[in-house]
């Protein structure tokens, strides 16, 4: 009789831990997803300031037109890329282009003078600062994931609802290879 | 990405990964440079004995517990004391049924006011005052940045108009909280700098320390009223005694004497409790938090120039006092060289952070 209460009170343990493992797995999932959700918003968010920066700063770079050019592009390439393969070397081209139009601006104190301009600079510093804070959190958060999902017993767990391990985000290697300008 | 570039030793300019000569001056870049950029992704933490390193990360799920448990034991203490004292008044008095029910009423509904309003009164005692994204466009953006980085919800933004370099944090949840800075923070320090400091406050919020120092505030701010009422009954009492005598004020004396010793009782203790109020928020918060910016920004070096800056600087805040003094970035109250590295003190010493700091970079 006492083995048999035994046994049943291990099997609601056992079911009470699963639907916890359960519960804290599809939590964590949720965050994931979340923070790749975050990196989309900023990616959109930096597409949207774009055409104002450019606007704003064409008439005082009558030599700049090359570079101006170059981000329109790789902004417009961005917007329509399909593949996240695809979206990623086009955003690492994005960031290339900013970053080449950030160092042309030093050269042009009435423009940085320029309230609007440094408002403009302003926005999208905080955003290319955002967009890589944004893909730090989800690279934190798959390896947190991926380690719980393959860790004892979790693992078990994990398996019978097969949870997937996510993908790390790989910094493009356009983004790598650009000349780094402070943007401060 | 900033984490990506190396800084010149000769003129500071951020060079590209790969650049073995600085780009604008030169100068040899030191190898080192190279290989710290490497291991960055993701940041491998030191083991100390003050901070929770679990495999070079962050272990913080602990700290995070002890800190729940920490705000829930500090009410039920805080409760069961009241109601005693109620009680006990309530006793001489012929009914400590009454006595323990109107007080323990009180201690709740304080303790629920102080959780609910404590936010908005820390910053009100301090003085902080809301600022929009148009008037700080720069200070709401890294805080932003860092509310990414933490992945939690933006906190609302504050700053204290004084000249003193200070910040603090509060709310009872990190769906719920606040970030104050100083006008003087604002004005000395540089972007990275800010994101370091802002990483410390974010850090606070998510490891929940707010919480529990927001309840800390309350409680003993409580208590202070508390010993103050006593204080102030107590000569007024004692000074009416002269006047019994000319029998134009007949008060019935046995009451008042007990009453008088009862809160000349809790006059005595107060120092006690605020003293246990003290070591339940350890100074390791401090340490912990400092680690948590570092984890957020990847860059001990941002934390630790911030540190060293408000060392040589100016951190006093005139509005700051002894009920709130734990919330701050640096004690508000005190030159670092006064601050001894003991338990009484509710911050360690700068110079201590900016060596733990220093050993996050080697």
């Amino acid at each position: 009789m006492i083995v048999g209460w035994i046994i049943l009170g291990l099997i609601v343990l056992t079911i009470l831990w699963v639907i916890g493992t359960y519960n804290s797995l599809v939590a964590l999932r949720n965050r994931v997803r979340n923070a790749w959700k975050q990196i989309s918003v900023q990616l959109k968010r930096r597409h949207d300031l774009i055409p104002n920066l450019v606007e704003t700063v064409k008439d005082y770079m009558e030599y700049e037109q090359e570079t101006l050019e170059k981000v329109i592009q790789a902004r417009n390439a961005a917007t329509t890329a399909r593949s996240p393969k695809e979206q990623a070397e086009a955003e690492g081209a994005v960031t290339a282009a900013l970053r080449q139009l950030f160092a042309v601006v030093e050269n042009y104190p009435q423009l940085k003078a320029n309230e609007n301009v440094q408002k403009l600079m302003e926005e999208l510093t905080t955003t290319e600062n955002k967009i890589a804070f944004a893909r730090q959190l989800y690279n934190d958060l798959v390896m947190k994931y991926n380690t719980r999902i393959e860790q004892f017993p979790a693992n078990i767990v994990a398996g019978w609802f097969s949870f997937k391990p996510f993908e790390f985000f790989e910094i493009p290697e356009e983004e790598k290879e650009v000349p780094q300008v402070n943007l401060r | 990405m900033i984490e990506d570039r190396i800084p010149c030793p000769n003129c500071g300019f951020l060079n590209k990964p790969d650049a073995q000569f600085c780009e604008l001056c030169g100068e040899p870049l030191p190898p080192e440079a190279k290989e710290k950029l490497e291991e960055k992704k993701p940041f491998v933490f030191p083991s100390l004995p003050e901070l929770p390193v679990k495999d070079g990360r962050l272990d913080f799920y602990e700290v995070i517990s002890r800190n729940k448990r920490n705000t829930v034991l500090l009410v039920f203490l805080f409760i069961m004391l009241f109601a005693a004292v109620g009680g006990a008044i309530g006793y001489l008095y012929g009914n400590y049924r009454t006595g323990l029910m109107v007080s323990s009423g009180v201690a709740i509904l304080w303790v629920m006011v102080a959780l609910i309003w404590g936010k908005d009164i820390s910053l009100s005692f301090v003085g902080a005052g809301r600022v929009s994204p148009e008037e700080e466009p720069i200070l709401h953006h890294v805080v932003e940045e860092m509310s990414i980085a933490a992945g939690i919800s933006k906190p609302a933004v504050y700053v204290v108009e004084t000249k003193g370099m200070n910040a603090f944090s509060t709310g009872f949840s990190p769906e719920n909280s606040s970030v104050a800075v100083t006008r003087g923070m604002l004005e000395n320090l540089s972007r990275e700098e800010l994101q370091a400091v802002i990483g410390h406050e974010i850090s606070h919020i998510r490891f929940y320390d707010t919480r529990l120092m927001i309840t800390v505030t309350a409680l003993a701010g409580l208590i202070v009223i508390f010993s103050d009422i006593a204080l102030r009954g107590f000569i007024f009492i004692g000074g009416r005694r002269s006047w019994d005598e000319s029998e134009e004020f007949d008060i019935p004396f046995k009451g008042n004497i007990i009453i008088t010793l009862l809160l000349l009782g809790f006059v005595a203790l107060s120092p006690v409790i605020a003293f246990l109020l003290q070591m339940a928020i350890s100074r390791k918060r401090e340490f912990i938090a400092d680690a948590g910016s570092v984890e957020l920004t990847r860059n001990p070096a941002g934390l630790r120039k911030t540190l060293e800056k408000l060392l040589q600087g100016n951190v006093f805040v005139p509005s700051a006092s002894k009920g709130n003094q734990h919330l701050f970035i640096v004690n508000p109250l005190k030159e670092d060289a006064d601050i001894k590295d003991t338990i009484f003190e509710t911050h360690p010493p700068l110079r201590k952070r900016i060596e733990i700091l220093k050993r996050m970079e080697a």
